[in-house]
C-alpha cells in the first residue's frame, strides 16, 4: 500500500512539526488551534498507517530513506509565517485530494469524507492568517513573503501521482494552483514566479529522498521507543 | 462595621453617601453566608475582588507554563497513541487557560495585563511547574500526581464563591479528572512493563511525589492568605486538609500500581482515621517560589520569548482588523 504509505507519511511528519510549536505559539488561541490541527493529522496518519500495517512499527521503526512524505511536510517550522505558507500550501493540496478521494470509490473514500471535513478547517485557519499576515503590518507582510518564497520549490511534488491513489492530478494541480494564487493576491503578496520543483524536490520525498533537516526530527522522533525495544506504552 | 470611623468611611466610599459601603458590604457578607453566587455586576470589597484576580491569574498562568514540561516531551512520545492523548492534554490546558484569564477579566483586570505581570514575574504561577521532565514517566506522573493534586484542589472551586471562577473550574475538572485517569493508566503500563519501564515509573514518583504536596501550599499556620479565603468561601477547606485528603487517596492507587512513595514516615494511623506522613522540606519550597527551583529562569524565559518573538503576529492581527474594519465602515457610508 504505497498510497497508504505516502498520504499516512504526509499526514505524521506534518503533526509532528505542528506539535513542536506547543508552548511556543506567538497567542494563546494559536496554541490551541495548532494542537488542533496537529491532532486531526495524527488522527489521519493512525488511521492511514494502520491499512499498512502496526502503526507504531511504521512509525519508530522505519529508517529516513523508507519515509514516504513530501518534502514540504518535513521543512523546518521557522516562523510563525513560514509555518503558515506551509500550512496554506497543504492544507489547500490535502483538501481538494480528499475531496477527489471522497468522492470516489477507492479504499481512501471512507477515510477522506471524514478528513475533508478536517483539512477544509485548516485550509480556513491557514488562509485567514495568509491575509492578516500579507496584508498586515509590513513585517509581516515582509515576512510572509519570505516564507511563501521559500516554500514554494516544494510544492511541485505534491502533484506527482502517486500509485495507488486514482484521481484526477492534473486537476488538482490547477485546481491548487488557482485557490492559493488567489489568497496569495488577496492578501498583498506576490506569487512566486520560480519553479515549483527543485532538482531535488521532484518527485523526491516519495522515493524515500528527504532533506537534511528531517533526519534529526525522526531520530528526536524514534530514539525512546527505539531505546526500549519489544516494550509495550 | 460600627467601629468604622468617618475617615474611613469617607476614604472607602469615595463620594458615595455615609453609610453606603456599609450596606453594600452587608449585603455581599449576607449573600455569601447564604452560598449564593457574586456576579461580576455585584458590588464586593476591593480585597475580595483582589484577591480573586491574584488567584486566578495564578491558576491561569499555571496552566499556561504547566504546558511546557509536558510538551517538552510531544516529540518524543514513545506510541503515536500516547503522543495523541498528550497533544490533546497540552491543547485543553491552553484552552484552560482561556477560560480562566476570561474569568479574570469579568473583574476588570485584562488578559494583557496580567501575562505582562506573569512576565514580569510579578504573578506567580504554580510551584510545581519549575521542575523538570527528565523521562517519559514524568509524563505519567504529572498526570497521576501533578493532576491529582490540583483536582483535590479545585474541586471545592466549583462552589466558590465567585459565579464566573466556579463555572469555569466545573468545565476545567472534568477535562482535569480525565488527564489524571490517562496519566494514571500511563504510570500503570510502564509500571507492569519491562523492568527498565518499572524503573522509569518509580523514580518519576519519587522525583514528583513531595513537590505535588507542596502544591497545596504552605501549612496552615503559615498560609497568609488562608483565613480571609475562607471567610469570603473562595476557599472551602485549609491546605493542610486538602493534602492530606491527597496523600490518603493516594497511597492506596500507589499500591494498585505496584510503585512506592518516597516517604518512610508514612504509614496509616488507626487513632486518626488518616495517614500519617514525613515534614515536607519547606524550604525547597521556599526557594522554588523565590524563583530559584531548578526550571524557573527557564520556564519564564521560553514564556517571554513566545510572547516577545510573537509580538509581530499580534500586531498584524490588530494592522489587519483595523484595516478591514475601516474597509467595511467606508463602504457602509459611502
Amino acid at each position: 500500500m504505497t498510497a497508504a504509505l505516502a498520504l499516512g507519511d504526509d499526514a505524521l511528519v506534518l503533526s509532528h512539526r505542528l506539535g513542536e510549536w506547543a508552548g511556543h505559539a506567538p497567542v494563546l488561541e494559536e496554541e490551541v488551534a495548532l494542537a488542533n490541527i496537529a491532532l486531526d493529522l495524527l488522527g489521519q496518519a493512525r488511521v492511514l498507517l494502520s491499512l499498512v500495517g502496526d502503526e507504531d512499527e511504521l512509525a519508530y521503526l522505519r529508517e529516513e530513506r523508507a519515509f514516504r512524505n513530501v518534502q514540504l511536510v518535513e521543512q523546518p517550522n521557522g516562523d510563525f509565517a513560514h509555518t503558515i505558507a506551509r500550512q496554506l500550501y497543504f492544507s489547500t493540496y490535502q483538501r481538494l485530494l480528499y475531496e477527489q478521494l471522497a468522492a470516489g470509490e477507492s479504499p481512501f473514500a471512507g477515510l477522506a469524507a471524514k478528513a475533508v471535513k478536517e483539512v477544509a478547517y485548516h485550509q480556513d485557519h491557514a488562509e485567514h492568517w495568509t491575509l492578516r499576515l500579507g496584508d498586515g503590518t509590513a513585517e509581516s507582510h515582509e515576512r510572509m513573503q519570505r516564507g511563501v518564497d521559500a516554500l514554494w520549490r516544494f510544492t511541485g511534488e505534491l502533484f506527482q501521482p502517486v500509485e495507488g491513489v486514482e484521481i484526477d492530478w492534473q486537476s488538482l494541480n490547477s485546481g491548487w494552483l488557482e485557490s492559493v494564487t488567489a489568497v496569495l493576491q488577496q492578501a498583498t503578496l506576490i506569487v512566486p514566479a520560480g519553479p515549483q520543483s527543485g532538482a531535488w524536490t521532484a518527485g523526491a520525498g516519495r522515493q524515500g529522498i528527504h532533506t537534511e533537516p528531517f533526519g534529526r526530527m525522526i531520530a528526536e522522533m524514534q530514539h525512546l521507543h527505539r531505546s526500549h525495544p519489544g516494550a509495550s506504552w | 462595621m460600627t467601629a468604622v470611623t468617618a475617615d474611613q468611611t469617607a476614604q472607602a466610599g469615595a463620594g458615595r453617601p455615609e453609610g453606603a459601603d456599609e450596606a453594600l458590604e452587608a449585603t455581599f457578607d449576607a449573600a455569601v453566608a447564604a452560598d449564593e453566587r457574586i456576579e461580576p455586576r455585584d458590588w464586593m470589597p476591593d480585597a475580595y475582588r483582589a484577591s480573586l484576580v491574584r488567584q486566578m491569574a495564578q491558576h491561569a498562568h499555571s496552566e499556561i507554563i504547566g504546558m511546557q514540561p509536558e510538551a517538552n516531551w510531544i516529540s518524543r512520545a514513545p506510541s503515536l497513541r500516547r503522543k495523541a492523548i498528550l497533544m490533546a492534554k497540552v491543547q485543553d490546558e491552553a484552552g484552560h487557560g482561556l477560560y480562566l484569564y476570561s474569568a479574570a477579566e469579568t473583574l476588570g483586570t485584562g488578559r494583557e495585563e496580567l501575562l505582562d505581570k506573569l512576565h514580569a514575574g510579578r504573578q506567580r504561577y504554580s510551584s510545581i511547574f519549575n521542575y523538570p521532565t527528565l523521562t517519559w514517566a514524568d509524563v505519567g506522573a504529572i498526570g497521576w500526581l501533578v493532576d491529582g493534586a490540583a483536582i483535590t484542589n479545585q474541586v471545592p472551586l466549583c462552589r466558590c464563591s465567585y459565579g464566573p471562577y466556579a463555572r469555569a473550574m466545573v468545565r476545567i475538572c472534568k477535562e482535569e479528572s480525565f488527564h489524571q485517569r490517562q496519566g494514571y493508566e500511563l504510570l500503570l503500563t510502564l509500571s507492569r512493563g519491562t523492568p527498565a519501564q518499572h524503573e522509569m515509573a518509580q523514580d518519576a514518583v519519587n522525583r514528583w511525589w513531595w513537590p505535588s504536596l507542596m502544591m497545596f501550599g504552605p501549612p496552615d499556620d503559615a498560609s497568609a492568605h488562608s483565613a480571609q479565603s475562607m471567610t469570603w468561601k473562595i476557599k472551602r477547606h485549609s491546605n493542610d486538609e486538602l493534602r492530606q485528603r491527597f496523600v490518603d487517596i493516594c497511597v492506596p492507587q500507589a499500591e494498585a500500581l505496584g510503585l512506592t512513595l518516597p516517604d518512610p514516615d508514612l504509614r496509616w494511623n488507626e487513632e486518626r482515621g488518616q495517614h500519617d506522613f514525613g515534614a515536607i522540606d519547606w524550604q525547597e519550597f521556599q526557594e522554588v517560589l523565590k524563583g530559584n527551583g531548578p526550571c524557573n529562569e527557564q520556564r519564564l524565559a521560553q514564556r517571554r520569548r513566545a510572547h516577545e518573538e510573537g509580538s509581530w503576529v499580534r500586531d498584524a492581527a490588530v494592522a489587519y482588523a483595523e484595516k478591514h474594519t475601516a474597509v467595511r465602515n467606508g463602504e457602509a457610508t459611502a
